[in-house]
C-alpha cells in the first residue's frame, strides 16, 4: 500500500497551488526575461532625466551670471555697491543678510526644536502628545507667506516695543554691544527676520527630530535608565548620539529652508541694499527677496546677471553647509563605538 | 602604637574614605540630579517659547481665515477692489490643477531615481552625482527654480501659462521625492531583499512588491511633505503663471493661483481682499493637513 | 485597493487637465497685462466692469513699472504698464507706442503720534533731505520751521520707500530731483535707485504697510492707497509757492497745463499753477506697434477704448483723475500707428 499523505486542507485553493502532497514540482511560470532590463533601464533613465535637470537649471544659471562673473570676478562677494542707475553690483550686502538672518534663525530654532522633540517623546503626557503633535504638523502646512505677514502686522510692532526698544536703552552705549542694537528700533531688520525665520522652521526641524527619536530602540534607553541615568542623561547620551544623523539632516532640512526662504523674509527684512552697519536693527536684504523684488523688471544686462549671480552665490553656499554637515557627521561617528 | 590602636587607626582611615567616598557620591548624584533638572527645564522653557508663538499664528490663520469664508468663496471669482460680492473660485481651481499635475508628474521621475539610487546606484559614479546635486537642489530658493522656467518656457514661448507653473512645481517636488524615497529605501534592511531573491523573484518585482512596499509609508510621506511644500509656493509661480483674474482653465494662458493672488490680496489697502486673502490660506493649510491625515489614515493599517 | 487609488486619481487629474486645455483653447483668450501697481485697482475694476458688460477677458498684473517695460519687451505679455514714460528714443528702439490712461498723485504719508491727515507741512527741498538722510530726526529744525504748533518728537525718522522697480518711485525721485539739487546729483531718477536710507516695501502696498506699522516712518504711495488706509497725508508746497493737499482737484490741476500734442512723455512733477499738486504723474499703457497677435491687439485698444467711453466715474470712485477728451482723441489716433504683420491698423472703429 502506498504511503500517502494526510489530504491537504489547501488542495482546492488554487492560490496554494504550490506543489501537490504527492511531491510533483510547482510548474514554472517564467517572468518576461525583458522586463528586469526594461526596469532597470527606466530607473536610469530617471536618474538621468533628473541629473539633466538639475544640471540644467545649474548651466543655466551660470550663463545668465555671465556677464557679471566677468565683470566682477570673485570680487562680486565683498563688494557692498548695489545701483541700478550706475549699474554697479556687488553681493556682499545680500550674502551678509542671507547668512545672519539663517544664523539667528538656526540658533533659536534649534534648541526650541530639540525641547519640542523632547517633550513630545519623554515627558509629554498621554493626552497632549497628539494634540502637539498634530498642531506642529499643521504649522508645517502653513504657507509661509503667513508668517511674513504676521511678522510684519503683529510680530514686528511686538518687537519693537518690547525687544528693540529696551535692548537699545540698555546697551546703546556699550561698545561692541552698542553697535549690535543701534538703528531704528520699528521691528523690521535683520533681527526681526531672522526670528520670524526661526519660527518658520522649528515645525520642520522639530517633526524630523520626533520622528528620530521616536523610533530609537527603547532597549537602549531602558538599559540607561537601568543604570540609574537621569532623563537628561538619557537624552543626552543615549539617544542624540543614536540619532544624529536624523538630527543633523533635520537641521539641515531647516537651514536649507531658511536659506531660501523668499516670502516670510521679504515683509519683515527691510530690502535695504545698503550695508551701512552690522547692526541687527538695520534693514537689509537676502539674496532671495532681492531676486523676489528686483528680478522682474531687471534689464537684460548687468542687473540681471548680478542678480543671478546672487543666487549662484547661494548655491555655493548651500554647499558648502552641506559638506560641512557630512564632515561633521563623520567626526561625530568617528567617536562612536562598533555598530550592529 | 599597639596592634590594637594601630587597627583601630586603619578602621577609622578606611571608614573615613568611605565617609569620603559617600559624600562624593552624594554630591555626584545632586549634581547630576541638577543638571537633569535644568536641562530639562530650559528644553521646557524653549519649547514654550516656540509653542507660543506658533499656536498663536495658528489661532489668527484660523480665525482670520473661517472669518473670510463663505459659499461664494468657492463659487465666485476673484473680484475687483472694494466689490461686494467675491471669491477665490478660480485660484483655487487653478491652484488645485496645478499642484497635481506637478506632483503627477514629479512624483513618479522622483521615486524611480530614487529607486535607482538605493537600489541600482549605490556605488556608481552616476548616483554619486545624481545624489550631490540632488542635495544641492533641495536646499535651492524655489524661486531660482521659477527663473529657470521663466528663462526656459515663458520667455522663449512669449507667455506665461500654466504649463510654466506647472513645470516649476514638478521641479520642486522631484528633488524632495528622490531624497525621501533613497532614504526609505535604504532603511528596508537587506534580509527583506534577500528573502524574495531566494524565492527566485526577479529584481524588478523584488523592488516594486517587496521592498517599495516596506518603505510604502515613507515615500507616501515624502510624496506628501513635496506637495505640502508646492501647495504654498508663491515666488515660483510668480514668473511662470503669473495669475488670472477671471476662471482661468486653460493652461496655456496665466492661471488663477491661490499664493499669488494671497500676495497680492493680503497687503491691499481693501478689506474685501484681505478677507480673502486670510481665507486663502486658510484653506491652503486645512487642505494639505486633510491630505496629511487622509495619507496616515489609509497607509498605516498594514502591519 | 490603494494601488489602484493613485492610478484613479492620477487618471482623473490628467483628463481634468486636457479637459482645461480644451475648452480653455475654445474660450476666447484672454488677454493679458503687467506693469505697475499704481492703477492697478482702476484697471481691475475696468477689467471686471469690461468682462460683466462684453465678457471678453482682461487680465492684468500688478507687478511694478520695471516689470511691465521688461516683460512688454520680452513679448511675455499683450501690453505693459508703467507710470514711468519711455523717452522717445527708447520707444522706437523696442518698436513700441505709449498712452496715457489716468492720472494720480503720488503722496507722502507719515505716521507720527499726534500728527493728523493733512497736518504737517513740507517743502520739496526737505522731503528731498529727508530721503537722503540728512534730516534724521522729527524734531529737526527744517521740519519745525515750517510746522510751527505741531508737536513733533525727538525720535529718528524711520524712511520707507519701494524695494522694486517702480513707476511711482520714479515720479517721486523725479520730483526730488527737481527740487533737491543733492539728491539730483546723488541720486537721481529712475524706477530703482540706490536710495540712501531707508526700508524698501514691496509694491505701494508694502509700503504703506510699512508706514502704518512702523511708528515715526515716512513714505510715499499713490494717493487711492493712503486714502484707502486712511493714512496722515502732508502737505507740499508746490512751485507756486503754495502749500497744497493732496485731492483730485489739485492733480487735475497739475495736470492742465501739459501739452500732450506733440508727444506723450510728459512728467507732471512741479508744475506751474496756483493748485497744483506737485507729485503728479500719469500712467501709461505700452504696446508695440508691429503685432505678432493682432487679435490680442484689438481686444486691448477696444478694452481701453471702453474705459475711456465708460470707466470715468469707476476711476474717480477711487480718486484718480480721467484724461481730458483732447487728449483721449490724440490718443486715440495714435492708435493707428499700431498694426499687424500686413500694415493693417488694428484698431477698429
Amino acid at each position: 500500500m502506498a504511503a500517502t499523505l494526510p489530504a491537504s486542507p489547501y488542495k482546492d485553493d488554487p492560490k496554494m497551488e504550490r506543489s501537490d502532497p504527492q511531491g510533483r514540482p510547482p510548474s514554472v511560470r517564467r517572468t518576461s526575461p525583458w522586463a528586469d532590463t526594461v526596469f532597470a533601464a527606466l530607473a536610469h533613465g530617471a536618474a538621468l532625466l533628473t541629473l539633466a535637470l538639475l544640471l540644467g537649471i545649474l548651466v543655466s544659471l551660470f550663463v545668465g551670471a555671465g556677464p557679471a562673473i566677468k565683470e566682477y570676478g570673485l570680487s562680486f562677494l565683498w563688494r557692498s555697491e548695489w545701483d541700478p542707475v550706475q549699474d554697479q553690483y556687488g553681493g556682499l550686502v545680500v550674502i551678509y543678510g542671507t547668512l545672519a538672518t539663517s544664523a539667528i534663525a538656526l540658533l533659536i530654532a534649534v534648541p526650541v526644536s530639540f525641547g519640542i522633540a523632547l517633550f513630545l517623546t519623554e515627558l509629554s503626557p498621554l493626552w497632549l502628545k497628539r494634540p502637539l503633535g498634530i498642531a506642529i504638523e499643521l504649522l508645517a502646512a502653513v504657507p509661509s507667506i503667513v508668517y511674513g505677514i504676521w511678522g510684519l502686522l503683529v510680530f514686528g510692532p511686538i518687537l519693537a516695543r518690547y525687544v528693540q526698544q529696551p535692548l537699545q536703552a540698555l546697551f546703546g552705549n556699550t561698545p561692541l554691544l552698542g553697535t549690535l542694537v543701534s538703528g531704528p528700533p520699528v521691528g523690521i531688520g535683520i533681527l526681526s527676520a531672522g526670528i520670524i525665520l526661526a519660527i518658520m522652521i522649528i515645525p520642520f526641524i522639530a517633526s524630523v527630530m520626533r520622528d528620530v527619536f521616536e523610533v530609537t530602540p527603547p532597549m537602549l534607553k531602558e538599559s540607561a535608565y537601568g543604570l540609574g541615568s537621569t532623563t537628561w542623561e538619557v537624552v543626552w547620551k543615549v539617544v542624540l548620539p543614536y540619532t544624529k544623523t536624523g538630527v543633523v539632516g533635520g537641521i539641515m532640512l531647516g537651514l536649507g529652508r531658511a536659506l531660501g526662504e523668499t516670502m516670510a523674509v521679504t515683509f519683515v527684512i527691510g530690502n535695504a541694499s545698503q550695508l551701512s552697519s552690522i547692526s541687527l536693527f538695520e534693514p537689509a536684504n537676502s539674496i532671495a527677496s532681492a531676486l523676489a523684488n528686483e528680478f522682474a523688471e531687471a534689464g537684460e544686462g548687468l542687473h540681471q546677471a548680478s542678480l543671478i549671480y546672487a543666487g549662484l552665490v547661494l548655491f555655493l553656499i548651500t554647499f558648502v553647509v552641506l559638506a560641512a554637515s557630512k564632515l561633521l557627521l563623520m567626526r561625530l561617528r568617528r567617536g562612536e563605538g562598533t555598530r550592529t | 602604637m599597639n596592634p590594637t590602636q594601630e587597627t583601630h587607626a586603619t578602621m577609622s582611615t578606611l571608614g573615613s574614605t568611605a565617609a569620603t567616598l559617600s559624600l562624593q557620591r552624594r554630591n555626584m548624584h545632586a549634581r547630576r540630579k541638577r543638571t537633569n533638572t535644568i536641562a530639562l527645564t530650559l528644553s521646557l522653557a524653549a519649547m514654550a517659547f516656540g509653542v507660543f508663538w506658533l499656536i498663536w499664528i495658528l489661532v489668527e490663520t484660523v480665525r482670520l481665515g473661517i472669518g473670510g469664508l463663505a459659499i461664494a468663496t468657492f463659487t465666485q471669482m476673484t473680484p475687483a477692489p472694494q466689490a461686494e460680492t467675491g471669491g477665490l473660485a478660480n485660484a483655487i481651481f487653478g491652484s488645485a490643477l496645478m499642484v497635481s499635475l506637478a506632483t503627477l508628474i514629479g512624483t513618479p521621475v522622483g521615486i524611480l531615481a530614487g529607486i535607482y539610487l538605493a537600489e541600482f546606484g549605490q556605488r556608481s559614479w552616476l548616483g554619486s552625482v545624481v545624489r550631490f546635486i540632488n542635495d544641492i537642489l533641495l536646499s535651492a530658493p524655489s524661486i531660482v527654480v521659477g527663473l529657470f522656467v521663466y528663462a526656459v518656457v515663458v520667455a522663449p514661448l512669449h507667455g506665461f501659462s500654466g504649463w510654466a507653473g506647472v513645470l516649476a512645481l514638478a521641479l520642486i517636488v522631484v528633488p524632495v521625492v528622490i531624497r525621501t524615497t533613497e532614504n526609505m529605501l535604504s532603511l528596508v534592511p537587506n534580509a527583506l531583499r534577500e528573502a524574495a531573491y531566494a524565492l527566485g523573484t526577479p529584481k524588478w518585482k523584488v523592488i516594486i512588491t517587496v521592498t517599495l512596499r516596506a518603505a510604502r509609508a515613507g515615500v507616501i510621506t515624502g510624496v506628501l511633505l513635496a506637495l505640502a511644500r508646492i501647495a504654498g509656493e508663491t515666488a515660483p509661480l510668480l514668473f511662470t503663471a503669473l495669475s488670472n483674474q477671471f476662471w482661468s482653465p486653460n493652461l496655456n494662458e496665466p492661471m488663477a493661483n491661490l499664493p499669488v493672488t494671497i500676495f497680492k490680496f493680503a497687503m491691499s489697502p481693501y478689506e474685501n481682499w484681505q478677507k480673502l486673502a486670510w481665507a486663502g490660506v486658510f484653506l491652503i493649510t486645512l487642505s494639505v493637513l486633510l491630505l496629511n491625515i487622509l495619507a496616515r489614515v489609509f497607509f498605516r493599517n498594514k502591519h | 485597493m490603494k494601488f489602484t487609488l493613485i492610478p484613479s486619481l492620477a487618471r482623473t487629474a490628467l483628463a481634468a487637465a486636457v479637459l482645461a486645455s480644451a475648452t480653455g483653447a475654445a474660450l476666447a483668450q484672454d488677454v493679458t497685462g503687467a506693469g505697475a501697481s499704481f492703477p492697478a485697482p482702476v484697471y481691475a475694476k475696468w477689467a471686471d466692469a469690461y468682462n460683466k458688460a462684453t465678457g471678453a477677458r482682461i487680465n492684468y498684473q500688478s507687478v511694478g513699472s520695471g516689470a511691465g517695460i521688461r516683460q512688454i519687451k520680452a513679448k511675455t505679455v499683450d501690453f505693459g504698464a508703467s507710470d514711468a514714460p519711455l523717452k522717445d528714443d527708447e520707444l522706437a528702439k523696442d518698436g513700441l507706442m505709449q498712452f496715457p490712461t489716468v492720472i494720480g498723485g503720488v503722496v507722502p504719508v507719515v505716521n507720527v503720534q499726534g500728527v493728523a491727515p493733512g497736518q504737517l507741512k513740507l517743502t520739496g527741498a526737505v522731503l528731498g533731505d529727508i530721503f537722503l538722510g540728512k534730516v534724521a530726526k522729527w524734531n529737526d529744525p527744517a521740519i519745525t520751521a515750517l510746522n510751527p504748533g505741531v508737536n513733533l518728537p525727538d525720535a529718528t525718522i524711520a524712511v520707507v520707500r519701494r524695494a522694486d522697480g517702480s513707476g511711482t518711485s520714479f515720479i517721486f525721485t523725479n520730483y526730488l530731483s527737481k527740487v533737491n539739487a543733492q539728491w539730483k546729483s546723488t541720486v537721481g531718477e529712475g524706477t530703482a535707485v540706490k536710495w540712501p536710507t531707508g526700508a524698501g516695501g514691496k509694491g505701494n502696498e508694502g509700503v504703506s504697510s510699512y508706514v502704518q506699522r512702523l511708528p515715526n516712518s515716512i513714505g510715499y504711495v499713490e494717493y487711492a492707497y493712503a486714502k484707502q488706509n486712511k493714512m496722515a497725508h502732508v502737505q507740499l508746497k508746490n512751485a507756486a509757492g503754495n502749500f497744497v493737499q493732496p485731492d483730485d482737484a489739485n492733480f487735475k490741476a497739475a495736470a492742465s497745463g501739459a501739452d500732450w500734442s506733440k508727444s506723450f512723455y510728459q512728467v507732471l512733477t512741479e508744475q506751474p499753477g496756483r493748485d497744483a499738486w506737485p507729485i503728479t504723474g500719469a500712467t501709461f499703457i505700452l504696446m508695440h506697434k508691429a503685432q505678432d497677435k493682432p487679435a490680442a491687439a484689438t481686444q486691448t485698444l477696444k478694452f481701453f477704448d471702453w474705459a475711456y467711453a465708460n470707466g470715468d466715474k469707476m476711476a474717480n470712485d477711487l480718486t484718480y483723475v480721467t484724461l481730458p477728451d483732447n487728449v483721449k482723441a490724440l490718443v486715440r489716433k495714435q492708435w493707428g500707428e499700431i498694426k499687424d504683420a500686413s500694415g493693417k491698423p488694428v484698431a477698429v472703429k
